[in-house]
């Protein structure tokens, strides 16, 4: 029993490394109605940013954070300036295979700039686990899921009640129609890519100190899982995100541990497979039918 | 007009392409008749995860050509090619150095590019000596321990410095058990890998033929290489006092970290791809205290060869030299050694110098003796045969346990 509180656990943990990730997918897919691929490489940035300040320059870990989040804010917009919003108007494969070279493109940069060699991410939130009655937390466990309910209810807010929350909807529902009704749809959009970097920031941060292994391909497994996790919980819904990546998280450690080690991954995906044909839409999505 | 200038731009180009093309092939067939030093060339992870290896294998090579060329008789020319760690770049780094006129071939330094790049120096008989290739699928012709199949016919020309993998396997087993290292052993492999898959297999054999005790058996990929909490549980749970990590260090460190997290601290057992783990930058070392690890080099040897070596390097790149590079460094003399015994001269074709050398290394009374063992010899498999060394991280160095 205990052992499976455990496990829970744990896989709570590796889940909601990926809701972070996902919340930011889902983000920008709900509303600019795009794959962000590259969404893996922003969250490298990120962390890489935090390892140099905290490490190398001896700033505090909150600074450290928040320098991260200046500077993947300004990197998403500059990616969308420069790769995606020339093609608004193209069909959206070509954007799907631009994101694709963003995605690489931010990889080798960073394999040039900062080596290949592994980067030991330091711990940030300090060692110390809590424990009671067998069962530990590790600080950034709780860290992690605090900050995704904390960022999920705020983007749930933001996008239900603000100004540009509401832009951001009617962009995301019609394009023409937003702009008709006086909405500037290329800043909206781009204000969209830069709470999804910063998001992107945070969750490089904490995916780095729960694993600190930090090499320029870093965000790019744990963003395809993060993906799937947003399919999963139904993209574009932020609540799904962070449902679909806790449970992907807790299945994919449910599997390793009581089926098989080998096969936890095939598991995983042959779950999303069945949820995907019961639910298209994912666990949370909306269901919108196309009109003709 | 405009037309015009369009297609003659076009031939220009297409032109200038074949010219670029055609011009290195030519000279790469060919002996060159003016040549006064044997082209050694090599593959390795010179970026990506894996780099450490590379870097210090074409960083170690490049201390011993100068050495030889220095003393005057035998000269050297090196080249070192990336190949990330990956098959096809390898394939391709390969390539580029056939074009550049590579004579002898020492191979790539990974085990997953090695199987590679042998196929193409085998089919191209091109003489191959890795370093550190370790894989039986590099030689090929060995038989799978579970399956008694041999997969891949033996490439006739691919030599290794290195153990193989199997053997790394059975050494290790034998080790823990004369030893009595552990009463209850759990093991982690990367079942997606060539290199720890190998070595797993045969220490799972040897483990059960003497009655070692193997309480937890897990396996991670490259795509689940963050989180080892139900792996660490396991073997926990099972009450192991020793895990055995068949694998490279990038995983292990990890593993380190996390079992330090919850408070498990087994003693680790690693091969020599667990070399390097003290260089990782960032890499709190205290976490690595005590782990130990079966290899063929000790860089705090005593003997003369070994500190002269372990002083340029030092001098020369700031670090201490792993393993690999000592590999690296006994690459290059056994080449020298066996060229010099042999007669050749540059002015011989790869093809040649090919022959030449596979007839030395499987010859009985040729023997090297490197950093990395002494009295090194090889048999017609391509197998080396040499002594292991065990040895543990105390207070971040590496001391011999013998």
């Amino acid at each position: 029993m205990l052992a499976f509180l455990n496990h829970v656990i744990n896989g709570i943990s590796l889940g909601s490394v990926y809701a972070i990730i996902a919340l930011g997918y889902t983000m920008v897919y709900g509303i600019a109605k795009m794959l962000n691929f590259a969404h893996g490489d922003v969250i490298m940035v990120g962390a890489y940013i935090c390892f140099f300040a905290v490490a190398s320059y001896g700033l505090h870990p909150i600074l450290g954070v928040l320098l991260a989040m200046l500077v993947c804010t300004i990197l998403g917009m500059v990616i969308e300036r420069l790769a995606y919003k020339p093609l608004r108007q193209a069909p959206s494969l070509a954007v799907l295979i631009t994101a694709i070279g963003m995605s690489y493109f931010l990889q080798n940069s960073a394999q040039l700039m900062w080596g290949t060699n592994q980067k030991m991410f330091p711990a940030i939130f300090g060692k110390t686990p809590f424990s009671f009655g067998g069962i530990t937390i590790s600080v950034t466990t709780v860290v992690t899921i605090i900050a995704c309910v904390v960022i999920m209810l705020a983007l749930t807010w933001f996008t239900g009640n603000t100004k540009m929350g509401k832009a951001m909807r009617a962009c995301s529902e019609d394009k023409a129609a937003a702009q008709l009704m006086g909405i500037n749809v290329n800043t909206t959009i781009s204000i969209t890519f830069a709470i999804g970097s910063a998001l992107a920031a945070v969750a490089g941060v904490l995916l780095c100190s729960a694993y600190p292994n930090l090499v320029p391909t870093t965000g790019s497994m744990p963003g395809i899982k993060a993906f799937t996790a947003a399919v999963f919980g139904g993209i574009g819904s932020i609540p799904g995100a962070l449902l679909g990546g806790v449970l992907l998280g807790v299945i994919e450690i449910m599997a390793k541990a009581y089926i098989s080690t080998q096969l936890s991954d095939a598991i995983v995906f042959a779950v999303l497979i069945i949820v995907l044909l019961v639910k298209p839409t994912g666990l949370l999505g909306k269901k919108i039918r196309e009109k003709v | 007009m405009k037309k015009f200038l369009t297609i003659a731009l076009a031939l220009v180009l297409a032109l200038g392409c074949l010219a670029g093309c055609g011009e290195p092939a030519t000279s790469s067939t060919s002996g060159d008749a003016a040549a006064t030093a044997f082209k050694i060339g090599g593959t390795g992870p010179l970026t990506g995860g894996a780099a450490i290896y590379g870097t210090a294998v074409a960083n170690a090579a490049k201390i011993a050509v100068e050495e030889i060329n220095a003393k005057g008789g035998i000269q050297f020319e090196l080249r070192y090619e990336d190949d990330a760690h990956d098959a096809e770049k390898a394939v391709n780094a390969y390539n580029i150095l056939k074009d550049w006129g590579m004579q002898i071939f020492m191979g790539s330094v990974t085990s997953a590019p090695g199987v590679a790049t042998s196929a193409e120096a085998n089919a191209d008989n091109i003489f191959f000596l890795t370093p550190s290739g370790s894989s039986t699928d590099v030689l090929g012709g060995v038989a799978d321990p579970l399956t008694g199949t041999v997969s891949i016919p033996r490439k006739s020309n691919v030599f290794q410095i290195c153990f193989t993998d199997p053997n790394q396997g059975l050494a290790s087993a034998q080790y823990i058990a004369d030893k009595a290292l552990g009463q209850k052993i759990a093991v982690i492999y990367k079942n997606d890998d060539v290199y720890s898959t190998g070595i797993y297999n045969s220490f799972a054999a040897k483990a059960a033929e003497l009655n070692l005790n193997i309480v937890s058996t897990t396996t991670f990929t490259t795509d689940s290489q963050t989180d080892f909490s139900v792996q660490i549980a396991a073997a926990k749970d099972a009450g192991a006092d020793l895990i055995f990590l068949p694998m490279y260090y990038d995983a292990a460190s990890l593993i380190l970290t996390q079992a330090d997290a919850i408070g498990y601290a087994p003693k680790f057992f690693g091969v020599d791809g667990m070399d390097g783990i003290l260089a990782v930058e960032g890499f709190d070392t205290a976490l690595a205290e005590g782990v130990m690890l079966l290899t063929p080099f000790a860089a705090d040897a005593e003997d003369e060869a070994t500190q002269n070596f372990v002083a340029k390097y030092e001098a020369a790149y700031g670090e201490t030299p792993n393993q690999f590079a000592a590999d690296a460094y006994d690459t290059v003399y056994a080449i020298a050694a066996a060229l010099e015994k042999a007669g050749a001269t540059p002015d011989m074709t790869a093809s040649q110098l090919c022959d030449v050398l596979v007839a030395q290394f499987t010859s009985a009374d040729f023997a090297v003796d490197g950093l990395t063992g002494a009295g090194m010899t090889w048999s017609a498999t391509g197998e080396v045969s040499k002594a292991p060394k065990g040895m543990m991280i105390q207070d971040g160095k590496y001391v011999s346990m013998d």
